[in-house]
């Protein structure tokens, strides 16, 4: 579609994925729901690096914060995180087959979930809850299809 | 693979700083800022700021529900008004009935304790509030309610519905405000059993229908069917709400403490409308004027308020 604007797409993909995120669901869909925030930026990271970067990661893990209630900075640092890890291996990871990328996801997905894991500890939150784990591997099995669906956003090279 | 020197990279996605640097600088702001919310005003004003900014995104997102739950309540047939409000006219004479009855005991119960009169009520005055938006997951049991600082909402007010103890405030922006159940994994309400006014303390399970009592040792005496109240312990929760009942009791034999579940009376799952209590201090059933610093009640470790005298 229109490839002049990978930013604007970028940008507008994330804030519905954004939304998917934060909607009310019931309380088994809200279990499994995969991280689309996560997926979403990761996709742009590996896909069109210069779409989104960083900042794009950084400030979408903010309002995140921001709509969940959780420590400031938190969701930011993680996604930051993870999203400079995309950028920096998205050659690598761009030309595998889409079921070596979900691999990639998953270990991407694990991470995010570490760090903020880490986090909710050093905060005063330990929790140890096998749920919350449970998205990482929705995640993981979903990429493809966000691949197939983002991808209809822009020319693949 | 990226490691082969900046100069590789650089023409693909580098304008500006390298990456790495760019990295560590957000890491910094984020380790700051997470300090700072947690520790310091000046985020945390930020932070109410920023819950302003967000609180039409919410609105927005919980919409459609919203959007449903009007247009079940707009198609509702006429029989099945009637027979709400049969039922709630009937609700309401039995209610009148218990007051009446209640006046009566309280005055008694003021004359056993040599009081000239009956005690006012205790709760000063109490706010309806819309829920706005629910998230109940095993990590978060949370609502957001359409009333904020600027309605008078404050942290640590008791929330409850009609049946029962909902949660308490854990977080307020100017039009909004969020509250953490009852059932979420990081509260705990300390209560007391009506039948022997045994005290012990419930922690939300992360389930919607589920509180447990964890601290309540092997050979102590509760059952299932027991009501129980809060105990006005820990300052936040006026003393005599009723919060749940027991469901069930494991005893093994070989572990020091019993497996107390119980599930809550307020209907966290059906609820659209909750009561923000506010009580007065000074009366002898308000919860002690002075909490310390709650880990398990707390949602996050925050300074601790002291109740202003008006609240």
């Amino acid at each position: 579609m229109s490839d002049r604007h990978p930013r604007l797409i970028a940008f507008t993909t994330t804030v519905i994925a954004m939304v998917l995120t934060v909607a009310p669901l019931a309380t088994w869909l809200a279990i499994v729901r995969p991280a689309f925030l996560v997926l979403t930026v990761l996709y742009w990271s590996i896909m069109i690096p210069r779409a989104g970067g960083l900042l794009l990661g950084y400030a979408s893990g903010l309002a995140l914060d921001v709509f969940q209630g959780s420590l400031l900075g938190e969701h930011a640092l993680a996604l930051a995180f993870v999203t400079y890890l995309a950028i920096r291996l998205n050659l690598l990871m761009r030309a595998k087959p889409l079921f070596e990328q979900s691999l990639y996801v998953f270990a991407a997905l694990m991470i995010y979930e570490t760090v903020l894991w880490v986090i909710d500890g050093w905060s005063g939150h330990a929790l140890s809850n096998p749920a919350r784990w449970a998205p990482t591997v929705t995640g993981a099995l979903i990429w493809p299809l966000m691949v197939g669906i983002l991808g209809r956003f822009h020319a693949t090279r | 693979m990226a490691v082969f020197g900046p100069d590789v990279d650089r023409p693909l996605y580098g304008r500006g700083p390298a990456v790495g640097l760019r990295l560590t600088a957000y890491a910094i702001l984020s380790v700051a800022l997470m300090y700072y919310d947690q520790h310091g005003h000046y985020v945390q004003r930020l932070h109410y700021l920023l819950d302003a900014a967000a609180y039409p995104v919410q609105v927005a997102v919980s919409s459609p529900r919203a959007a449903w739950d009007w247009l079940t309540e707009s198609f509702q047939t006429r029989a099945s008004l009637r027979a709400d409000n049969q039922r709630l006219n009937q609700q309401l004479l039995e209610l009148q009935l218990r007051v009446a009855r209640q006046d009566a005991l309280e005055q008694e119960n003021a004359e056993l304790r040599g009081l000239r009169a009956a005690l006012p009520p205790f709760i000063k005055s109490w706010q309806l509030a819309e829920i706005i938006s629910v998230e109940t997951n095993p990590l978060r049991q949370r609502v957001v309610i359409n009333k904020g600082a600027t309605n008078g909402v404050s942290v640590n007010q008791a929330v409850v519905d009609g049946d029962g103890v909902l949660g308490q405030v854990a977080r307020v922006g100017p039009w909004s405000a969020e509250i953490i159940l009852v059932t979420d994994p990081e509260h705990a309400i300390p209560v007391q059993v009506v039948r022997n006014s045994l005290r012990s303390i419930a922690v939300g399970s992360g389930n919607d229908g589920e509180l447990l009592l964890p601290y309540l040792a092997i050979n102590s005496d509760v059952k299932s069917g027991d009501m129980l109240v809060s105990s006005g312990l820990g300052g936040v929760f006026p003393a005599g709400l009723p919060v749940a009942r027991i469901t069930g009791v494991r005893r093994d034999s070989n572990q020091i403490l019993a497996q107390v579940r119980a599930q809550p009376l307020a209907h966290v799952d059906r609820d659209r409308e909750v009561v923000l209590l506010q009580i007065d201090p000074a009366h002898p059933a308000a919860p002690a004027p002075n909490p310390p610093i709650e880990p398990e009640a707390a949602p996050k470790p925050k300074p601790a308020k002291i109740p202003e005298p008006d609240e």
